[in-house]
């Protein structure tokens, strides 16, 4: 057993052998996380998921009873127990998962450790009850990776987490971490690495998907006695999660990244601006932050090549806008997080009037392995537009709820009927939408078009930051629709007037339309002032606003047609639009008539009952407990 | 600067390549309507209103903030670019209270005329929710009706970065958004110096002057009550503006002519106390150099510093004519109240005198005496209003009324006054017009001129190097710099002064006196930049004009011109001055001087009451 | 979005002063500051009146025009007081598509008061908040730090209120 303690000797290492020398000391400790059997020599690790889901879900109870656990049965010395960043399927957490054999449990209660420790760790037997579902088919055990929600998988953002115990360097280190910075500081000029991101094709991907070579090249070319280096972490899709998990589960990438732009572009200064939402991720990416300076990988004269870097943190204060670059800058400035005109860039004049690059997590997360391996090593995956790999959040009517990451070019369809597990109750698709509020709806029908930027603008949607809801035929598109124009409308800063005003107006038609009072000339007008805000809006939240209307008017123009026309809601969402009613199968047990909160409900026992429409709130409780399918949606 | 080639409308043009596209287009003859966009301090992007189309570009840049480059191909008026304009137009009306009709604004808004200009036919079709205000009119000077506002900013621009005192500000967020105070303070509760560059800087009816007009036609309507006005310098050269003139153009004649035709008993030119003000100050200034020193060599020649203590105020001595000034001073550099001028402002004084030397002459009883000054300036509504400004007691305010220039020009048009054609008149003949001294304190540096013309002759001729008590003209302290310094001989000593106009060059005037990175021994400081001819008060220029044209150097132009063409220029030398003091006052800074020209200050605090 | 004006009255203690005069002194002097200091500030008030903005704009120089538009501009700021029983609502996505809304709707019904408001006795707030990332447990609220989650129909939530409200 190595203790992962700080070695004095390790600290403020000043060359890449120092650095080479503590990677191979820890390697083995780590190579039983992947599969390597022979390192283990005997050795166990139980990992047990720190993300927020898993944390939300209970995960600090399950470790406490486990180490309890293992003390009792004297094993605390024999098991080695860490707590990983997210695995992906947070929907299924707690979750636990042991090493060598892999076994991936879902769903953990602490009564279920005992069961654990006892039959499996001790007893060499999985507790084939708590084991991942997915994992056992036709009765027999196989590898979780064998899974489909894992098999389809390519992590490279998320190569670390839920593998490392992102609050321990050393582990980092063991899997090469810090090697592309000493690499980039010790044999690559700052030109080089540019270049050599250039080459790898990477593209934003919190956004509009620029290119990220470029970038860092303008701020390059740029003049100035101070440039910064900000790392955008304030990711407020709602639904989309990835910077949070990378943050969690493997900070060190982020700060690694950091440093290599900062050496990139000539900054010595960098700022993480972070949700306030994401207390586990800023406290993780502290002690990251601690350890690296400590380790000498941060502050000053870095590997002995007189660059010096370091990072502030900053949190944001729950202000979607703050994603936007200009706005986020705006906000670490110490202001409201409105954007300003574009140009200036902010690789000529970013923060506080310097040249400033920005790029999100997941996009910074990939940067070490294209320095250590080449640009090829990324380019090679994916489209040839849209290099590397993309995580994507998937949510909604979906079996795997979590985290994926796939290469770019991989089908809506994989990811949603193989990685995601298909809809469950057997509904059909009916769209999926991608990125968040900025993005849009794409119906069943594209599904087999390869997911990439430009694929996704061209249908009117957008990668965004990787949110991806998946809906079936019980979700009303137009109260989707409205659901992110809520969210915008909400969100907007209040600066120009395409955005302040005209989402509101947008807003209010939807909301006609949702409760009934939806008018002839409606969509067109919606169409009007949606490509509107699109053409004319001060920054992108603004531009990207609209196409989540626009989409699904574009794909489900029947939708609204029947709400405007009809006055009906086809899948039971608009309340105004629909009632509950009660049919021949009632036989009167008043179960409904009990369950209903406004007392809505009439009806003598064995009789059958009615629903007062007038004092109706459509709540669905009696649907929900009719066990008698005697109510539905009139 | 080489020129680079851009073409607009498919046309070729040269042009200097720092340019942004609004710019650009001008010089083309072009105008693009901007609503947000004030020159330097609000290039915010924000109405977009001024989009054009730009080949090859991803979306349509805001003109007024995108820069040029070479073989830039701009176009202006494509059917994209008139409907985006007119949708974004058509939404700020729909936030907006169209109460056009009984607006203040009505035919001088910007949003009215960009309608018309733009071709809105239904001000209605993106009819939905408005944001809801209420009007708030019980500041002693500015009225906000925050119904009218369209979210432009350009008085947040006013307050916070032309004037760095930033009381107003965005509030709130999304549709919700709005202009206002802390806590949705009102104005009156908040360290507001009234100085109205808001109200000047508003595009709309959303700030402007608490109108007082009708107080003034109910005293001449009254025939009991003796109804006076004196009008300030500077509204010789703003008025014409209100009637179709150009910036600066000089009216004075027509001035005269036009209050008397408004039935007022007796008009006056402000310039008469604005000598008097240069006589009690340049006095207060000898006497804080002698107290502090600086002229301990008694080298002052027929003067003499009488021995009971009149002012013995710190130095540097500080003017304190401009009441935006004085209020700013009170809430944000209390420490430097004790070097505020003692001396009451040109308005404050003239109510002073006039209700008690000439009510006297005139064989009036100042109860009966309703005193209206003509005013380029919002803060003097409230100097009106503040405690010591009674010269005859009894609660008997110096000045009843102060109408700003635009509400004179109000007045003119109801009572169907063609301002065109009347001709040139003289004030009344018994306070004659004032000096050219008198004239310049409508402009920036010029209270300082007129009181270093004074104190020259005061001091015998030691200053300036020991040249002589004949200079006239003070050209280091004239211009458009925000903080001017010079420094004058007298004997061996050298007195140091200071300029600063707006409230931001103020403060970084009075922080550096204060750090000690500049010693001064005499400053003038007006809270509007440029002085009285940019008062918060003074006609209203739509931002096009605005933008591109400095209207306080036109103004101060003028009035320069007008103190070259004056016979006397020095406020000592006014027969009138030296007659008021014979008769009545005594000397400068006497007791009689100090009880009804002098006033005092007090801090104010720049907490925000709830 | 509009901010609810503070209801509550000022009860700061000057423990609670000393504390934020202290917390500003080693702040100000970094580039652009004001929101780290008013992030610090509602930690230790629990949330920002006027009391507090007067003192931060006094020490800072930042006008209080600018720093009511800060607070007011940033949803995590807030004018009122979080209640004793603090409860939250997820508004994400995941959550909604499961029937948040209703959730929302029955704790309103139940405590009285809206979204955004502090019970005028201090003993209660109410929030919708955006996705607070357990998707998988959705629909999801909160009460004061305890996450409940798959709450299967909005009836549920009253048993669980019940723990708090009789404690």
């Amino acid at each position: 057993m190595i203790k992962l303690t700080l070695n004095g000797a390790w600290i403020n290492m000043k060359n890449i052998n120092e650095l080479t020398a503590l990677r191979d000391k820890f390697k083995n400790s780590i190579a039983i996380r992947t599969g390597d059997t022979a390192a283990a020599n005997g050795e166990k690790h139980v990992l047990v998921c720190g993300g927020t889901g898993c944390h939300s879900s209970g995960c600090n109870a399950i470790l406490k009873k486990l180490k309890e656990s293992l003390k009792t049965h004297g094993l605390e010395d024999k098991i080695k127990v860490v707590v990983t960043g997210c695995h992906g399927l947070c929907a299924l957490g707690p979750l636990i998962i042991t090493h060598p054999d892999e076994i991936f449990y879902e769903l953990v209660e602490p009564d279920d450790i005992e069961e654990i420790v006892t039959k499996h760790l001790i007893g060499g037997e999985p507790v084939l009850r708590k084991v991942y579902h997915e994992a056992i088919v036709d009765g027999k055990l196989i590898s979780f990776h064998e899974t489909d929600f894992f098999k389809y998988q390519h992590k490279i953002s998320l190569k670390n987490c839920g593998i490392i115990d992102p609050e321990c360097i050393e582990e980092y280190i063991a899997r090469d971490g810090y090697q592309a910075l000493a690499k980039a500081l010790t044999t690559m000029t700052p030109l080089e690495v540019i270049d050599m991101v250039k080459a790898s094709g990477i593209r934003g991907r919190g956004g509009a998907g620029f290119l990220t070579g470029r970038k860092w090249a303008y701020a390059y070319l740029t003049d100035s006695d101070k440039k910064y280096v900000v790392c955008n972490a304030d990711e407020g899709d709602p639904g989309a999660f990835m910077d949070r998990s990378i943050l969690e589960g493997d900070p060190h990438a982020v700060i690694e990244a950091m440093a290599i732009a900062g050496y990139a572009i000539k900054a010595d200064e960098g700022f993480v601006y972070v949700r306030a939402e994401y207390p586990i991720a800023v406290n993780r990416f502290e002690i990251a932050l601690k350890q690296a300076r400590d380790f000498g990988l941060l502050g000053t004269d870095i590997f002995g090549t007189g660059f010096n870097f370091d990072i502030n943190i900053r949190l944001g204060a729950g202000a979607f806008v703050c994603g936007e670059e200009t706005a986020l800058l705006t906000s670490i400035e110490g202001h409201r997080g409105e954007p300003r005109p574009r140009p200036p860039f902010p690789a000529i004049k970013g923060l506080f009037g310097k040249p400033t690059i920005l790029n999100n997590v997941e996009t910074f997360a990939c940067i070490p392995p294209v320095i250590l391996n080449g640009p090829e090593w990324l380019s090679k995956l994916g489209t040839e537009n849209s290099t590397g790999t993309k995580v994507f959040a998937l949510g909604g009517k979906i079996k795997n709820i979590g985290l994926v990451e796939v290469p770019m070019g991989t089908t809506l369809r994989t990811v949603a009927e193989q990685v995601g597990g298909g809809i469950p109750n057997g509904k059909a698709f009916k769209a999926a939408q991608t990125g968040g509020p900025s993005g849009g709806c794409i119906p069943a029908e594209l599904f087999d078009i390869p997911i990439d930027f430009d694929n996704l603008l061209s249908i009117g949607s957008m990668m965004g930051s990787g949110g991806m809801i998946i809906m079936d035929e019980d979700n009303c598109m137009v109260d989707i629709a409205r659901y992110f124009l809520d969210f915008t409308v909400e969100e907007s800063c209040g600066k120009c007037t395409p955005c302040r005003i005209g989402t509101q107006r947008m807003m209010e038609i939807l909301e006609n339309i949702t409760e009934g009072r939806g008018e002839v000339g409606d969509l067109e007008k919606l169409e009007e002032l949606g490509e509107h805000i699109k053409a004319s809006s001060l920054c992108g939240l603004g531009m990207t606003a609209p196409n989540p209307i626009l989409s699904t008017i574009k794909y489900f123009r029947h939708e609204y047609e029947t709400h405007i026309n009809d006055k009906k809601c086809a899948s039971g969402v608009c309340k105004a639009l629909f009632q509950y009613v009660i049919n021949e199968k009632c036989i009167g047990c008043t179960i409904c008539k009990r369950a209903c909160p406004t007392d809505a409900i009439c009806g003598e026992v064995k009789k059958p009952h009615f629903i007062m429409q007038e004092k109706c709130v459509k709540c669905g409780v009696c649907h929900d407990k009719c066990k008698f399918s005697a109510i539905n949606i009139g | 600067m080489s020129k680079i080639k851009i073409k607009i409308n498919n046309r070729e043009y040269e042009v200097a390549p720092n340019l942004t596209i609004l710019e650009a287009c001008r010089e083309a003859a072009i105008d693009i309507p901007t609503l947000c966009y004030m020159k330097e301090i609000n290039a915010i992007g924000s109405c977009r209103i001024c989009l054009v189309e730009v080949k090859n570009a991803r979306s349509m840049p805001a003109a007024c903030v995108q820069p040029i480059s070479e073989g830039m191909e701009i176009f202006t008026n494509t059917p994209a670019v008139q409907k985006s304009r007119k949708a974004n137009l058509e939404l700020i009306l729909s936030d907006h209270n169209k109460d056009c009709l009984s607006c203040i604004r009505n035919q001088t808004c910007e949003l009215q005329k960009m309608s018309a200009d733009l071709g809105v036919s239904d001000e209605n079709r993106f009819k939905g929710k408005m944001n809801e205000f209420e009007l708030e009119d019980n500041h002693s000077s500015i009225v906000r009706d925050n119904s009218k506002c369209i979210r432009c900013r350009r008085c947040i621009a006013a307050c916070a970065e032309l004037q760095e005192i930033s009381v107003i500000g965005a509030i709130n967020r999304g549709f919700d958004t709005s202009v206002g105070c802390a806590f949705e303070a009102g104005l009156k509760d908040v360290p507001c110096i009234a100085c109205g560059q808001c109200i000047v800087a508003c595009p709309v009816g959303a700030l402007y002057e608490k109108d007082e007009t009708e107080a003034v036609f109910k005293a001449l309507a009254d025939p009991d009550i003796h109804v006076a006005v004196c009008a300030a310098p500077s509204i010789r050269v703003t008025l014409g503006e209100c009637f179709g003139g150009k910036p600066g153009e000089f009216v004075e004649g027509k001035l005269a002519a036009v209050l008397k035709r408004l039935g007022f008993d007796g008009v006056y030119d402000m310039d008469f106390t604005a000598d008097l003000t240069v006589m009690e100050e340049a006095k207060e200034l000898v006497e804080r150099l002698t107290k502090n020193g600086k002229l301990s060599d008694g080298k002052l020649s027929d003067e003499k510093i009488p021995d009971e203590k009149i002012s013995d105020g710190p130095l540097p001595l500080i003017t304190s004519c401009s009441p935006g000034w004085v209020k700013y001073c009170e809430h944000y550099f209390p420490e430097f109240i004790a070097n505020l001028s003692t001396c009451k402002s040109p308005q404050q004084m003239f109510g002073a005198i006039y209700k008690t030397h000439f009510a006297k002459k005139l064989g009036l009883d100042p109860k009966n005496i309703f005193f209206v000054s003509v005013i380029p300036c919002t803060a003097k509504k409230f100097e009106a209003t503040r405690e010591g400004q009674s010269a005859v007691g009894d609660g008997i305010r110096d000045v009843d009324a102060a109408i700003t220039t635009r509400e004179l020009a109000r007045m003119i048009k109801k009572y169907g006054i063609n301002f065109d054609k009347l001709p040139d008149e003289k004030f009344d003949s018994l306070i004659e017009t004032g000096t050219g001294a008198g004239v310049i304190f409508g402009t920036s540096g010029g209270v300082m001129e007129a009181s270093l013309r004074t104190a020259a002759y005061l001091l015998g001729g030691h200053l300036l190097g020991g040249s002589s008590a004949d200079k006239i003209d003070f050209e280091e302290v004239r211009g458009d710099e925000g903080i001017k310094k010079a420094s004058y001989q007298i004997g061996d000593k050298t007195i140091n002064v200071a300029v600063a106009s707006g409230t931001a060059n103020a403060k970084k005037l009075l922080n550096s006196i204060k750090s000690g990175e500049t010693n001064v021994d005499f400053v003038e400081i007006m809270a509007c930049p440029g002085g009285c001819v940019n008062g918060g008060g003074q006609p209203v220029q739509p931002i096009r004009v605005r933008n591109f044209e400095n209207l306080w150097e036109r103004r101060a132009e003028s009035l320069y011109k007008d103190d070259q063409n004056k016979e006397i220029r020095k406020s000592h030398e006014s027969p009138l001055i030296k007659a008021v003091y014979e008769e009545f006052l005594g000397e400068p800074g006497s007791p009689i001087a100090h009880q009804i020209l002098h006033t005092h200050y007090a801090p104010r605090g720049k907490d925000i009451k709830v | 979005m509009k901010k609810i004006k503070t209801t509550a009255g000022f009860m700061g203690t000057s423990e609670q002063k000393e504390k934020l005069i202290a917390m500003i002194a080693e702040h100000k002097d970094i580039k652009g500051s004001i929101m780290p200091i008013l992030q610090k500030a509602q930690e230790i008030y629990g949330y920002l009146p006027l009391e507090v903005q007067q003192i931060i704009s006094d020490e800072t120089g930042v006008s209080m025009s600018e720093i009511y538009g800060i607070v007011t501009f940033y949803s995590q700021f807030v004018l009122n007081p979080k209640g004793e029983i603090a409860i939250s609502v997820c508004m994400g996505t995941a959550c909604y598509v499961k029937g948040a809304k209703d959730i929302l709707d029955r704790i309103s019904a139940n405590i009285g008061i809206k979204p955004g408001e502090t019970s005028k006795d201090g003993r209660y707030s109410l929030d919708a908040t955006r996705c607070i990332g357990a998707c998988g447990l959705a629909p999801v609220f909160l009460v004061n730090e305890d996450v409940y989650g798959r709450i299967e129909k909005p009836e549920d939530v009253d048993d669980i209120l019940k723990k708090y409200t009789e404690s």
